[in-house]
């Protein structure tokens, strides 16, 4: 839902896009140039740095903490304690330290929701990009099986497809959500790719005889790098999204722990109706702050590429930091 | 062609496509459905011929003729209303569950999601028209609702109002006790829209966020657009500027997109039913996950697509009504 | 207009006999950027009551902004930050127009000053009617107005930019930029404002729809008196037009003269460099090269 209105916005190149995809092989200077800059733009932009914050302070709770925690599933503990200086965030009903679970939980969360986003934008761009480009009868066919997945309501597929496979590895709950998700950003990348199968370049690049993969490769794909990126932290938020809700069905990853097969575990426990809220808070909550931290990446991402939601706000802010400081006198 | 007709062809479409794959399904994965849910039938009392002979259909049980054959017998009993019979609530007819069920669902998600959608309209516009001042900080708080998943968010509105505060039902659509059924009484609709609320909320919170970040981004893009400059210099009200040259075409974009958020909110409130025991299509998806009661998932995961596709068609009659454009070029 | 008369930024009866309606001195107007760019600076021109006057000058160089500063309709960043505008009324009041705000300044936009914008394609609202748009024009500027009465002074405006008046119940997608650009022009008309700011009001039209409109702008002035402020970067189309004509470098009048003047005897360097970067108005070529230019940041 974060980029309903990518479909009309208007397909400018990425201006300040080019430091987010800096290459290697420059000098020093232009590096530390760029690196000024990045960092003026960080400046600039709290909600990028408040995106960033939370989003690697969570990806590396999630790496890092399994090292250090007890065995996720070690039942000895006292069950459904509240948390204290043992158990920094309680027990559950089997006795599980519900931090331990936390830190493994996050990893498996995580990576559901890569391999979801690297699936679901792998075909987006595929649908996307080679309908708006090619155009013609390749077009009209993958743009009608693209409107097709795009309306039929996702979570219920998910659910039927599921539920049809007996035992699912944490790689197949990936795959199904996966290849159910990719709809909404094939849409946005093809109208991208329409706008710049037009641009002079591209057609310079066609009437030079270049291959069309190639055309799509070397001319289109770069320029739609900011936007494939966006849709990527979309889609790692609509997996993780996903797998918690499959997961609290109970029809999640069999034999991993993920944020939903924690909450999944609290429901079966009653966690509710015993007041266990340390058991309830902390998975639901990880996944509304990475969600919140991807967004905001998201948004700055969207400010990069649509510069009309970035120069007003700003604009009207110094301009009135201005004439503050022309009032103190400065 | 015309814009109706298309959207017409395309529905059509997605509904055989739909259908399809209910069919294809249970015959392409693996395992054997047809045989789990016989053998769990066979457990609940006999099975006539009739039963067995339908299952094998619905599902593709071993011994049912050609693949072609079966996809002809299928959507007959499709357009028959036949869509077997129920193991959870054995031996009630799918379509009769369905019935039942169904305006649950459709009364609560659709009120709510109507209402999440003006909201976040309008608010959106709001914030967008405001942009620069501290409406802007409305945003980041958004982008948190957002993230939350919506059973979660269910789980947490149930502990504060009903278990701690005592102030709500925990569960279901009506008080069982003093009702035995469904009836059209004011109490009944009393007690209807008392157990309706905490749901109704849960889906509000967790989707207008979506609508009011896309309607604010539009409409700060829109306003920077040449015909709302135009609209200034020709000294119109601030209201009409506001309503006809900004929101207006601010909103378009909100619209082609309901499909993806449409999505969103049908596959959160079917979670949610679950957290709430609601009597709905959703907590109907989950009771028939839960018994492997493959006829009743098959029916009910038609049945949404349907009416996602119904909630379509309205909006995108809606669409055609208020952009020009649309009408002429489909 | 009784608003803005009774108004009390109102400045003084007009004294004996002068012949401008806009007196613009010492107007600055900077872009609040990282970098401050000061985009018009310490400019002064009158103009005259029923003139064409002719703003030169290539992209960036702040005609534009000057133009949208005369109206108020700048936005943030950019920001008027000294001068003044005095807009002298045909009663014979003088207003104020940089202390206009609010109502006073809602009530005088399109009634005293009209403008064309150079996006022919993009200041129409795609999704209403023409009538609609022409409609808002009378029910926000003349309230008393009937329906009738409406929609036979539209269909007059549009036999006058010489559309047909069936056309009102068009959309902008249905129409031809040419066509656009001309409904542009009878909303303009709409009010008989004293003054029309056309700002590239051709540009992205093909030469020969570019003639018929220029004529048609001719012919409605010859008849209904009001002055034009015309801004285009081309400066030999304005030498054919113009009464007076300034020309910009950078944020400054670097000269202004009448249009045989500048024509016969340019003598800021800027002005004989803009005469020579374009061939001749008669010549074969001129035209060609006058139509795909670009106009883009804040010219």
């Amino acid at each position: 839902m974060v980029n309903l209105n990518l479909e009309t916005k208007s397909p400018q190149p990425p201006k300040t896009g080019t430091m987010l995809t800096s290459t290697g092989d420059e000098t020093g200077a232009t590096r530390e140039s760029r690196m000024t800059r990045l960092l003026r733009y960080l400046k600039r932009s709290p909600k990028l740095v408040a995106g960033l914050i939370l989003t690697l302070g969570i990806v590396a709770f999630g790496l890092i903490m399994p090292f250090f925690t007890q065995d996720p599933r070690y039942s000895g503990n006292p069950a459904l304690q509240p948390p204290s200086a043992e158990h920094w965030l309680g027990t559950t009903a089997l006795g599980y330290d519900v931090f331990a679970q936390l830190a493994h939980a996050t990893r498996g969360s995580l990576v559901v929701g890569l391999l979801v986003a690297f699936i679901a934008v792998g075909l987006s761009v595929f649908f996307g990009v080679v309908a708006g480009y090619v155009g013609g009868f390749v077009d009209e066919s993958l743009s009608l099986i693209t409107s097709i997945m795009l309306v039929i309501p996702g979570l219920p597929l998910v659910i039927v497809l599921s539920s049809y496979i007996p035992g699912r590895s944490l790689f197949l709950v990936a795959l199904v959500l996966g290849v159910t998700a990719w709809a909404g950003s094939a849409v946005v990348l093809r109208a991208q790719a329409q706008s710049l199968r037009t641009r002079d370049y591209v057609s310079a690049a066609r009437v030079a005889g270049e291959r069309p993969a190639r055309v799509i490769l070397v001319e289109i794909l770069p320029n739609l790098l900011p936007l494939a990126a966006a849709q990527f932290l979309f889609a790692v938020i609509f997996a993780i999204l996903g797998e918690a809700g499959l997961s609290y069905l109970g029809l999640g990853p069999t034999g991993s722990i993920t944020w939903g097969t924690m909450l999944n575990e609290a429901q079966v426990g009653a966690a509710l109706s015993q007041g266990a809220l340390w058991w309830i808070i902390p998975p639901g909550l990880m996944i509304a702050l990475l969600g919140c931290g991807l967004s905001l990446i998201n948004f700055s991402i969207d400010e990069i590429i649509n510069p009309k939601l970035r120069n007003i706000p700003a604009a009207q802010r110094s301009v009135r930091a201005r004439s503050a400081r022309a009032k103190r006198g400065v | 062609m015309n814009y109706y007709l298309r959207r017409v062809i395309l529905y059509t479409v997605t509904l055989w496509a739909a259908v399809s794959l209910n069919f294809l399904l249970p015959r392409l994965l693996p395992g054997d459905p047809a045989a789990i849910m016989l053998s769990k039938l066979e457990r609940k009392g006999p099975v006539s011929e009739t039963m067995a002979n339908s299952i094998n259909l619905l599902l593709g049980g071993k011994d049912s003729g050609s693949l072609w054959d079966q996809y002809i017998a299928y959507w007959g009993r499709l357009l028959r209303g036949d869509l077997g019979i129920s193991l959870t609530i054995y031996p009630k007819p799918v379509i009769e569950l369905i019935a039942q069920a169904l305006p649950w669902t459709l009364i609560l998600v659709g009120l709510a999601t109507v209402i999440s959608f003006i909201l976040g309209i309008a608010l959106g516009a709001w914030v967008g028209w405001k942009r620069g001042t501290w409406a802007d900080s409305l945003v980041p708080f958004t982008t948190l609702l957002q993230s939350v998943p919506y059973f979660w968010l269910a789980l947490l509105l149930t502990f504060v109002f009903s278990v701690s505060l005592g102030w709500l039902p925990v569960i279901g659509g009506y008080d069982v006790y003093t009702f035995d059924g469904p009836e059209l009484s004011a109490g009944f609709i009393g007690s209807a829209m008392q157990h309706g609320l905490l749901p109704a909320i849960t889906i509000v919170l967790s989707s207008f966020g979506g609508w009011l970040l896309g309607m604010r981004n539009m409409t700060v893009s829109t306003l920077a657009e040449d015909y709302v400059v135009t609209a200034e210099a020709k000294g119109l009200r601030p209201r009409r500027i506001f309503m006809t040259y900004a929101v207006r075409n601010a909103v378009m974009p909100s619209l082609t997109g309901f499909a993806i958020s449409l999505g969103f909110v049908v596959s959160g409130s079917i979670v949610m039913e679950q957290v709430f025991s609601y009597p709905g299509i959703g907590k109907l998806m989950i009771q028939a996950v839960q018994n492997n009661d493959y006829a009743l998932m098959q029916g009910v995961f038609l049945v949404i697509t349907v009416t996602v596709l119904a909630a379509n068609f309205l909006v995108d009659i809606f669409y055609g009504f208020i952009d020009p454009r649309a009408r002429q070029h489909g | 207009m009784t608003e803005t008369q009774a108004s009390s930024t109102v400045l003084e009866e007009k004294e004996g006999e002068s012949e401008s309606v806009i007196t613009i001195r010492n107007m600055t107007i900077d872009y609040a950027t990282e970098t401050p760019v000061h985009a018009v600076k310490n400019v002064s021109f009158d103009l005259r009551r029923g003139e064409i006057f002719g703003l030169a000058g290539e992209s960036g160089c702040g005609k534009t902004t000057l133009a949208y500063g005369v109206n108020r309709l700048l936005r943030p960043p950019a920001s008027i930050e000294g001068g003044s505008v005095i807009f002298h009324d045909s009663s014979g009041l003088d207003i104020d127009v940089l202390n206009l705000s609010g109502e006073e300044l809602r009530a005088f936009r399109w009634d005293k000053i009209s403008m064309v914008f150079q996006g022919a394609m993009n200041s129409l609202n795609p999704v209403i009617s023409v009538r609609s748009q022409l409609a808002d024009v009378f029910k926000t500027h003349r309230p008393g107005m009937g329906r009738e009465e409406r929609q036979s002074r539209s269909e007059e405006l549009l036999r006058q930019v010489g559309v047909d008046p069936s056309r009102l119940d068009a959309f902008p997608h249905q129409l031809s930029g040419g066509m656009r650009q001309r409904i542009m022009i009878a909303m303009a008309l709409a009010l008989n404002p004293q003054v029309m700011i056309m700002d590239e009001p051709t540009t992205a039209l093909d030469v020969v729809v570019q003639r018929g409109i220029l004529r048609e702008i001719m012919k409605l002035r010859e008849e209904f008196r009001f002055a034009v402020i015309f801004i285009t970067h081309d400066l030999p189309l304005l030498l054919e037009i113009s009464d007076r004509i300034a020309v910009m470098l950078r944020g400054e009048i670097v000269e202004l003269n009448t249009a045989d003047q500048i024509a016969e005897n340019p003598q800021h360097e800027y002005t004989q460099r803009l005469l020579h970067a374009f061939p001749s108005l008669i010549g074969d070529r001129g035209s060609f090269i006058r139509t795909g230019l670009e106009e883009e940041g804040a010219s």
